[in-house]
Formats: structure tokens, sequence, C-alpha cells
């Protein structure tokens, strides 16, 4: 039997996921882009809070609208010329690496190598924050690896 | 990484702007102590001396939706109005009040709790008696004790028969503090 996760309270929501979120959309878009990013992120967010179902993926579902965010972005603003955030640790978080390998993909199979390889989610949470099946989720996931590999090779 | 406090009170002040909330709160200091104070659009939801979020947040979710978030702009004009109350600048509310969780007779109480003018007393029995139920007056000092929105709902004002101050949800030093601000109390 599945047992229900209750939605919490949107502050609680946001209060856990407000930094992670906040950290994507830097490396993404560089410091000054981020900041308008994230309030249209939780904007979104709060736009949807209503009509959620259930409480489980909450942090995928959330990180999903924030790379959705993001390429809006990208397409509505030309470079700045600004460069984005680089941390110089030694363990950087897989995610990062993953940002300039899939910029070249498509939106879909982008986030879903992201979530996959960056956040290490399974693929039923993939396919709940991508709002598609499992089976649909690892396939996204493994074109996406193989279109990157493609052209990663000369 | 932490979320800068101006961006975050950005985000927290468009999302007021944006009509999306089914309620804001804030915590806000007072000559009583910190206040937790609550707004939907419809009005003012909850006052509460006891500041402790957690509880309130899960309450306000249950009585106007999920969608609560700490928000200043949103419970403003209440601060402002209660400001001036302590200031001795205002001594009536405009803002409108949200009972939508409540039964008709405790509805019928509190309309006629918020018309007992500011410096004066009524009696629980007499409370009842304008409510249009003379026999209630226990049931009217159950409603005062469960009031949620001390203050601005002046349940501060309501004594017993002999002018005795009975009691106060918020302690009753609280209640004697008001009464004296008021000045029917030395």
């Amino acid at each position: 039997m599945m047992t229900t996760v209750a939605i919490p309270p949107f502050e609680t929501f946001y209060a856990e996921h407000r930094s992670e979120v906040l950290g994507l959309l830097r490396r993404k878009l560089g410091r000054d882009r981020a900041d308008d990013a994230f309030q249209e992120t939780f904007l979104r967010a709060l736009r949807a809070y209503d009509r959620l179902d259930h409480a489980e993926h909450l942090r995928a579902w959330v990180l999903t609208i924030a790379s959705r965010v993001a390429i809006d972005v990208h397409r509505r603003t030309k470079p700045t010329g600004e460069m984005p955030e680089v941390t110089h640790e030694d363990a950087r978080p897989a995610y990062e690496d993953l940002g300039e390998l899939t910029d070249g993909l498509p939106a879909k199979e982008r986030a879903a190598v992201v979530l996959r390889y960056g956040y290490d989610l399974t693929y039923d949470q993939i396919a709940a924050a991508l709002d598609s099946s499992p089976d649909a989720a690892r396939q996204a996931t493994s074109s996406g690896v193989r279109r990157i590999r493609k052209e990663a090779r000369p | 990484m932490t979320v800068p406090t101006d961006l975050d009170l950005r985000f927290r002040e468009a999302a007021a702007r944006s009509g999306l909330l089914d309620a804001g709160y804030d915590v806000v200091e007072s000559p009583l102590g910190p206040l937790l104070l609550a707004a939907s659009d419809r009005g003012i939801l909850r006052i509460s001396f006891d500041a402790d979020v957690e509880q309130h947040l899960e309450w306000l979710s249950q009585v106007a939706g999920r969608s609560v978030l700490r928000s200043p702009r949103q419970v403003d004009p209440l601060r402002r109005e209660l400001d001036e109350y302590f200031d001795g600048r205002r001594h009536a509310f405009d803002l409108a009040v949200d009972l939508r969780d409540l039964t008709p007779f405790t509805e019928r109480v509190l309309h006629e709790l918020a018309r007992v003018p500011f410096g004066e007393t009524v009696t629980y029995a007499e409370l009842a008696t304008r409510a249009g139920n003379p026999k209630a007056a226990r049931a009217v000092g159950m409603t005062m004790n469960r009031n949620r929105i001390p203050i601005v709902l002046p349940c501060h004002r309501v004594v017993g028969s002999g002018g005795s101050l009975v009691g106060y949800a918020g302690g009753l030093e609280r209640k004697v503090a008001l009464l004296t601000l008021e000045g029917v109390l030395l």
C-alpha cells in the first residue's frame, strides 16, 4: 500500500528548496539573471501548488520548474558576457559537470539527464517530475547520453 | 547556498502581490510581546500572542489552503493599524476579518463584540443578549476564550458581571495592559 505524504504548507516547501533552486539557477544563468529566475521559479510553483495531488518528488518537481525557467531565460536574453559563477572545490557536485555537457540537448533530454546523473533521481521520480512515464524518462535519459557521446567524439 | 535576505523578501513580496496566496503571515513586535499576524484576501485570519510559527502554519493551511507563506506585505495593513492602536492614535479597526470556519452563532457573537467601542466594557451575559441568546453567557465565554483575532475583535473588553476581569486566553496581564491602554483601568 502506498502511504500518501501530506502536501506541506507552501512556506515549508519554499524554505526546504530555495537554496538548492538558487544554486541551480546561478550555475545555469550567472548571479544576476539567477535572481529574477529564482522569483519566477517559485511564482510558477505557487501558481501550480493548489493543483498538486501528492507530495512525492517535490524536490524534482521544483528543480524541473527551475530548469525550464532557465531555458526560457536563455531564449529570452542574449548573453551578457558575464561568466557564470565557477567554484573551485575538489568535491564538485556532479550536476556542475553536467551543465556544459548537456547545454546542447533538447529540453526534455537535458532535464532527464541532469535529474538522473546530476541529482541522482530514480526514473520513477524523473517521470513524475517531467509528467511522463518511467519508460519515457529512461528513454529520454539514454538518448540524451547517446547524443552527448556523439557530440564529444570529433 | 544561502538565499540572500533581499532576494528572499522580494519573492515574498511578489507572492503577496500575485494574489496567489491563500494566506500570508508574519511575526511582528508589539508592546505586548511578539504577535503572529495572518491574513487572507478576505481579511484578518489570526492574531496570536503565541509566535511559535509551526503550529499556526498547519492551522492556516487547513483553514485557508496550503498556499501559505510568510509575507510581511500581506499583513502590512494590519501591522500598521495595530501600531497606531498601541500608540493611542487609533480607536477602531478598519480591516475586514475572515471568519470562514466559524459557526453562525460564533460569528454573531463576534460581530456584536466588534461593536463594543474602545474604552468600554460589556459583561458576558450582556453580549449573549445582544447576540440574541440571553442564556448563552457561558457559550459566549467559550467564544471569547477561542477568539482567534484578539485585540481587533476586542474580547479584552468583556468582563464578569461584578466587573471582574475573569480571564484572557493571552494571559490576564495582557487583558490588564489593553484595558489600561484604553483608559478603563488606571
